[in-house]
């Protein structure tokens, strides 16, 4: 179980659900963050869905990650816009999971300056308006 | 040329249901390709040509390709309705018969009667994986790939700067460019960094505007006293987030190059001039290496010592100032990237960038997001008469 932030600093824009993510988006609420596997080729998928991208089997189950990876790549958006357009500077990142995806997220809870490639991370779920979190990473130690 | 005869329907799939609220739309579109696949005795790995209309969730092809894991060489969306698919066949049937693909895949899907109980969620599958996100400026996703090339392969800001100078050399000569000033690599690294680490300068500008194109037959080209441009070679693809396995180090021209240099029949050296889409400074850096013109991770270096500025630089691109510098109308700079390619091969660029004797150009686009999925194209042009 990973920390569920009540009220982050952050925007929080509420993601849509379909029912090839409503597992994924409850089970966020639990501070788990869910990766699909495929029993065929035995691959991690993201983002979840049924079929796996690799060899296209529909035999792919639900697994939990260890929510710890490392920063693949991240900047720092000094124009927020949008739904951030209120928001401070923020990180935005690709973390490379243990299992080996590569989500999109952000960084928080960090001194964006001394951000680097490959530095450890680990989730940290920002709640959103409705009952669902997003996986955030900030970094380990 | 006649598709008659040229192209089969070897698979056909009608999805058993009629109320279907446990499925998404994507999933959908995927369990119909399934379908016709196995109905054909052939696998998604198979499959080289996708088609799919609005129905579609996303941009064009690129969202369901993502989807399904499909790498193709050919991708149409166009739409017309409930007549899409009859149109698809009818492209995919011209497709083949070029040699474009072999194995071209249409879907079709959707939820209307469950809509009926509320809205049907046609958001992008992947939207909700990225876009909550906030990469709310184009550029965010282009700096994620400038920091990774970075990385991995030692590229510089100023490396990133020289491509935004050439285009401003370039530039002063047009006199609707909308920023006709020269440029110094200081002054692109002095300029306020807008998402690490990309600053103003390595942006495109954003501009109202348009152009148009006119492809004709070599009958009617003969017919005209106009120097028309001959279409040698075309190559696209898309490329895409590939099951969360992203590696924003290459573009989609790894996929389209060799495709548009093989139909040509002409090598990288043959290229007197290429229009080299240029979102952001880094998207040019990235396709110079995958077009072939240098070796990956060595763009960087490719750009130093003026290699980029007409007339004489070793790979003259973006005579127009291109969307750095000039024009990026609708936030789509590939319509100006063919006709700038059209002026050099006419001979009617600007006199300071004319490239001398000019009869081979490349022209290049790569659309949608560096940092997520976009989908890439070549094509290559020659002055030949017809």
């Amino acid at each position: 179980m990973s920390e569920v932030v009540e009220q982050p600093s952050l925007p929080t824009p509420t993601p849509s659900v379909t029912t090839d993510t409503a597992e994924f988006w409850a089970a966020t609420l639990e501070g788990c963050l869910l990766i699909r596997r495929c029993n065929a080729c035995g691959e991690a998928i993201w983002y979840p869905r049924p079929i796996c991208p690799f060899c296209h089997s529909l035999d792919t189950v639900w697994e939990e990650s260890t929510g710890r990876g490392r920063i693949y790549s991240f900047t720092l958006i000094r124009r927020p816009g949008g739904t951030y357009a209120n928001a401070d500077p923020y990180v935005l990142a690709y973390v490379e999971l243990d299992e080996g995806p590569r989500m999109m997220t952000n960084i928080v809870d960090c001194d964006p300056s001394v951000l680097v490639v490959d530095q450890e991370v680990e989730v940290v779920f920002h709640k959103t308006a409705v009952e669902m979190a997003l996986p955030r990473f900030r970094p380990v130690g | 040329m006649s598709i008659n005869g040229k192209a089969f329907i070897a698979g056909a799939f009608e999805h058993p249901g009629r109320e279907l609220p446990d499925r998404s739309v994507a999933q959908i579109h995927t369990e119909v390709a399934l379908g016709a696949l196995s109905d054909a005795g052939l696998s998604f790995d198979d499959v080289d040509g996708y088609f799919c209309a609005n129905d579609a969730p996303g941009n064009g092809v690129l969202s369901m390709a993502e989807y399904m894991g499909l790498r193709v060489s050919y991708m149409d969306s166009t739409d017309s309705g409930g007549a899409s698919p009859l149109c698809h066949v009818g492209h995919a049937a011209a497709a083949i018969a070029a040699g474009k693909c072999s194995v071209a895949l249409i879907t079709l899907a959707g939820k209307p009667r469950t809509s009926r109980a509320g809205p049907v969620d046609m958001t992008p599958p992947e939207a909700s994986f990225e876009q909550v996100f906030g990469p709310s400026l184009n550029a965010s996703g282009y700096a994620l790939a400038a920091r990774r090339h970075m990385f991995e392969y030692g590229t510089t800001s100023a490396q990133l700067a020289e491509v935004k100078v050439a285009a401003s050399i370039h530039a002063q000569y047009n006199p609707n460019a909308f920023l006709p000033k020269v440029l110094t690599v200081e002054e692109v690294l002095d300029s306020p960094l807008v998402c690490d680490p990309l600053h103003r300068d390595d942006c495109c500008v954003i501009t109202d505007g348009g152009g148009a194109l006119v492809v004709v037959s070599p009958e009617v080209a003969r017919s005209l006293s106009r120097q028309s441009v001959k279409i040698l070679g075309h190559g696209e693809s898309p490329k895409h987030a590939d099951g969360g396995r992203i590696d924003l180090t290459y573009t989609g021209a790894v996929y389209s190059a060799p495709k548009a240099f093989e139909e040509a029949g002409v090598s990288r050296d043959d290229i007197d001039y290429a229009s080299i889409y240029d979102s952001f400074t880094i998207t040019v850096i990235q396709e110079i290496e995958d077009l072939g013109f240098c070796e990956k991770g060595e763009g960087g270096r490719f750009v130093l010592d003026g290699a980029l500025v007409a007339p004489y630089g070793r790979l003259p691109f973006n005579t127009d100032g291109g969307g750095l510098c000039n024009n990026h109308p609708m936030n789509r700079g590939g319509m100006t990237k063919v006709i700038e390619a059209v002026r050099q091969l006419r001979h009617e660029a600007h006199a300071k960038v004319q490239v001398p004797d000019c009869a081979i150009a490349l022209a290049h686009g790569n659309g949608g997001n560096l940092g997520t999925r976009s989908g890439a194209a070549t094509l290559i042009l020659g002055r030949q008469d017809s």
